[in-house]
């Protein structure tokens, strides 16, 4: 398998020595040997742990409590709406609808759908940040919170977020702060200080436990004062340095997964926290923020630029600029495959025509992003000069691109009975 | 009605007698990409105007799908089950996903064909 | 600073290339009145200090050893071989991305789709996916499929399912108003009946009966299953059940209080494209090399968003690895030895505990594999003596359900040696 440098739109923990560390961390006995049934004086080093991680993200975003119980992402978002709907129906207010805008992540809208809210839409402006005036015409005693990512998912900062605050809040409804995007701003800003009320944080996005693939992670919540009564159960307490799960919590939304979360990616997290400091993860944006602008300008006359900048930590091109050649932003990641780097995100946000999404991240030198930069010169020089030899790419790897669409047809083949090739699996072999 | 009209969400319906035949345009089946999956009701489901009342994947998007009358499903085409690439290589023609028993007239705000690729051009990126 | 790259000159050198002075003139669409200068958090630590400070907390846990650990209540103590480690601590696998670029991805992609095979095959079931977060969420996922697919609400709980697994299921279906209820008749308002195979207590329930009252009823039947036993039991495919799921700790994961774990689902051909989550499909390119590609798609949150079936994104991936390598290097006849083994020592721990003065079993009538509920007199302090003998003694089970107050189950795994089990006869007998 060949190395993968630049990495698309979500951070990886990159670094082999943050991973090495974290991951002897985790392997302790004394962590990785816990039965998740013994007795609460038996654990108190994990419950301390918890306790600590969670301190420590309060400071990082700027709120009061976290609940470390999210396994991912989507499972925080979802896990901030059920409580900031349980904080509305504990009021007798039964808000029906949640704003989100058309450049956020599909988990949005499908986090909202599954806490049974309406989703409706807010639109960005041409400057590629939400609307006021959109969203000023969307908003009614009906919304319950608007869900939010800034620096949203081009990379911008929403530099109207007070503004924004003020509207949403006026109508009586929460801001729920969408986390992909935290790496941008540790150490610099705090979204709870912009005013959102719920903040969930991607542990493998921003403390680098590792990505393996797809997960795990993890995905803590955070929350302001009036959201605490509605945290899942159990919460960690201490009291004279002794440690204790609260399961007593009458207005708690419940369990949202069995036992106390993904407790080693919190082990894998805090002792990410520990090395760095608050100095360290505040160099680290910085540095996310130097490295995105710095790439940014090189890509400057070589893909379209939808959005002026500057960027935070990634910023969104478009290969609008390559298709009277009949090259797509799909041509440009595969190229990027064949020169060894391993793609950005494409064709997101969907409010970017040929989106090419780039996240360089802190952990990647200037002399890997300075190449990077020379492969997307040379891709988009091959797009002029010899597009078919482009379409072709990557020949270099185990396989080619691959036909997705046979693959759909035959699994509705085998779905509908008309063949015995399962494709979703080997098949059978009778022995 | 022989002739094809188009509705807002790219459907399009012909009239003979009282049954009209669905389909979605050439437009629409380019925007999706290759079509692996059609999820259809079945026959007898009563379907009124802009309702969905179905849903057509390709790789790489879903789409819902409207009915452009109000009436009863008669048929839906059977043959996509096996073949959904049918929609992609004759949209129009073997490519017709229901067959609609009419209940009333024809709505009279559905497009003509000039008309629609107008609409359609403007709707694009 | 640790894990950082950038030197000072380099990033004078970025910012000049850039044509800025300082961070600051990158920084300025955040508002002044927003901007902090500090974390008020401790300055970062060497990596000496970081592990001294990580390891006083482990060193304030209490680890009990594995052969001695007779508590269990969905997570198991197991053997698990080397090769699991050395796989997934592979740097491909580990710190590899979302394999959302099939031809840079074949490794981890065919690794979910060995793990999809496995599953698929251990419960009988047509397809499983590339895993969930877990066995609690699998249920809540699986319940929803249930009542997309048969337009229901009601979500009816059969017997002793697993008291967390309960919890998260009412959590998610108060957002989706899905109704969950206790009993095992259900109706024709009934979406699926969910149960547990063992429950949770460790015995065995009538899974066959449960599954065609389902079916009578136009319900699903949803088979909450504990992967080792598959190896001995019968699986839900064969007994017609329309969703599998659980949990896939005792895989070749250690216990690590509770997570990161790994979810499994997997159904009929009929609820396929109602699977939340992703899927590897086998395909090939143009010269006709195999390869894996992520596909359907079309069902999940990045495309069809507020309309899809479930919201979740993040699989287990490296979770779902460890358990197809433990799966692989098992096999057939090790998982089954592993089965046996776990049963036949917690047959054995059974009748020696029912002999102890005071001691019964709480359901002598019923079957078990390798747990089972024993009532105790005075649980507390005796599961305390244990303790200070270094045994994790059984789980109290009174502290979910009112009726078992007094019961504790004990389970054994092919890690509770001879030895071990003499050990906790006889810590208890003194």
């Amino acid at each position: 398998m060949r190395s993968a440098r630049i990495r698309p739109t979500y951070r990886v923990s990159a670094s082999p020595r943050s991973c090495a560390t974290n991951e002897a961390a985790a392997a302790l006995p004394g962590f990785a040997g816990l039965h998740p049934y013994q007795d609460e004086e038996t654990v108190q080093g994990a419950l301390e742990l918890m306790y600590r991680l969670e301190r420590a993200l309060c400071a990082i975003v700027g709120v009061d409590r976290v609940t470390l119980q999210p396994a991912a992402g989507a499972h925080g978002e979802w896990t901030a709406l059920r409580m900031i709907q349980a904080y509305h129906r504990s009021r007798g207010d039964k808000r029906s609808e949640v704003l989100v805008p058309d450049s956020a992540h599909g988990t949005n809208p499908a986090s909202a759908a599954l806490s049974g809210f309406q989703v409706v839409e807010v639109r960005s402006g041409p400057d590629g940040r939400i609307s006021l005036a959109d969203l000023e015409s969307k908003l009614s005693p009906q919304v319950a919170a608007l869900m939010l990512t800034n620096p949203n998912t081009l990379g911008l900062f929403e530099r109207e977020i007070l503004d924004v605050a003020e509207m949403v809040h006026a109508t009586g409804a929460m801001l729920y702060y969408d986390g992909a995007n935290l790496n941008a701003f540790m150490g610099v800003a705090r979204p709870g200080d912009m005013g959102f009320d719920a903040v969930h944080m991607n542990l493998h996005k921003t403390f680098t436990t590792p990505h393996g693939g797809g997960g795990p992670g993890a995905g803590p919540v955070g929350v302001k004062a009036d959201l605490i009564p509605f945290l899942p159960h159990p919460t960690v307490e201490q009291s004279d340095g002794h440690y204790t799960f609260d399961f007593k919590r009458p207005k708690s939304i419940g369990r949202v997964r069995s036992f106390y979360g993904n407790f080693g990616m919190l082990v894998r997290a805090y002792t990410y926290i520990l090395a760095m400091g608050g100095d360290g993860l505040t160099q680290a944006s910085l540095d996310a923020v130097l490295s995105a602008n710095y790439l940014r300008k090189q890509v400057e006359g070589v893909l379209d630029l939808p959005h002026e900048g500057p960027c935070m930590h990634e910023f969104v091109a478009s290969a609008h600029n390559l298709a009277p050649q009949g090259v797509k932003a799909l041509d440009v990641a595969k190229g990027l495959l064949e020169r060894d780097f391993y793609a950005p995100t494409v064709y997101f946000p969907l409010v970017v025509a040929e989106a090419i999404m780039v996240e360089p991240t802190e952990t990647e030198s200037k002399a890997t992003l300075d190449a990077f930069a020379a492969a997307l010169k040379e891709i988009v020089e091959q797009a002029r000069t010899d597009p078919a030899a482009l379409h072709a790419e990557p020949h270099s790897l185990p396989v080619g691109r691959l036909d997705e669409v046979g693959t759909a047809r035959r699994i509705t083949a085998y779905l509908t009975g008309q063949s015995e090739d399962p494709v979703l699996r080997w098949k059978r072999v009778q022995k | 009605m022989a002739e094809r009209r188009y509705s807002k969400t790219h459907e399009w319906v012909t009239v003979d007698g009282k049954t009209a035949t669905v389909g979605i345009s050439d437009f629409a089946q380019a925007q999706l990409g290759d079509v692996v999956f059609l999820d259809l009701p079945k026959p007898g489901r009563k379907v009124g105007k802009g309702e969905a009342f179905g849903v057509i994947e390709s790789v790489k998007a879903a789409s819902d799908l409207y009915s452009p009358v109000n009436g009863t499903v008669a048929a839906v085409n059977e043959n996509l089950t096996s073949h959904p690439e049918l929609v992609n290589s004759d949209p129009y023609g073997e490519g017709w996903i229901l067959k609609v028993d009419l209940a009333g007239a024809v709505p009279t705000d559905l497009m003509d064909e000039a008309d629609y690729k107008k609409a359609a051009e403007a709707g694009a990126h | 600073m640790p894990y950082l790259v950038h030197s000072p000159q380099e990033r004078e050198e970025m910012l000049a290339a850039i044509g800025v002075e300082s961070m600051d003139a990158l920084l300025g669409d955040i508002p002044p009145s927003l901007r902090i200068h500090d974390l008020k958090l401790a300055r970062g630590l060497s990596e000496f200090e970081t592990m001294a400070a990580v390891r006083d907390l482990a060193a304030a846990n209490r680890v009990f050893a594995d052969r001695l650990t007779f508590r269990g209540g969905g997570i198991y103590k197991r053997f698990i071989p080397t090769a699991v480690a050395a796989v997934t601590g592979k740097p491909e696998f580990y710190t590899a991305y979302t394999p959302y670029q099939p031809e840079a991805s074949q490794g981890t992609l065919q690794a979910i789709y060995e793990f999809q095979t496995l599953i698929a095959e251990l419960t009988a079931m047509d397809v499983a996916n590339a895993s969930l977060y877990d066995g609690a969420t699998a249920v809540a996922e699986a319940s929803m499929m249930a009542r997309v697919h048969t337009g229901r609400d009601e979500i009816l709980v059969a017997g002793y399912v697993h008291p967390e697994s309960i919890e998260v299921l009412h959590t998610f279906s108060e957002g989706r108003g899905m109704k969950v209820k206790r009993g095992d008749q259900p109706t024709n308002k009934t979406a699926a009946v969910v149960f547990q195979q063992p429950d949770f207590l460790g015995l065995l329930v009538d899974a066959r009966g449960l599954t065609e009252r389902a079916h009578a009823a136009g319900a699903l039947a949803i088979a909450c299953v504990d992967p080792i036993s598959l190896a001995i039991l019968a699986p839900p495919g064969e007994y017609g059940a329309d969703i599998a799921v659980g949990e896939g700790q005792q895989l070749g994961l250690s216990a690590s209080y509770g997570g990161p774990h790994v979810g499994f689902i997997a159904c009929t051909k009929e609820l396929v494209r109602r699977l939340p989550g992703r899927l590897i499909g086998s395909s090939h390119d143009a010269k006709g090399r195999r390869g894996f590609v992520l596909t359907l798609t079309a069902r999940e949150q990045h495309i069809r968003r507020e309309k899809a079936t479930s919201n979740i994104c993040t699989n287990h991936s490296l979770c779902a690895l460890a358990a197809a390598v433990y799966m692989t290097y098992m096999g057939e006849a090790g998982m089954r030895q592993v089965a046996e083994v776990s049963f036949k020592r917690a047959h054995a721990l059974a009748d020696r505990l029912a002999a102890l003065p005071g001691w019964e079993l709480a359901f002598p009538e019923r079957q078990f594999v390798n747990e089972f509920p024993i009532i105790v007199p005075k649980p507390k302090p005796l599961l305390r003596k244990l303790a200070r003998k270094g045994i994790l003694g059984g789980l109290e089970v009174g502290r979910w359900f009112r009726d078992l107050r007094g019961v504790l189950t004990f389970t054994c795994t092919e890690v509770n040696d001879p030895a071990a089990i003499d050990q906790l006869v006889e810590a208890l007998s003194a």
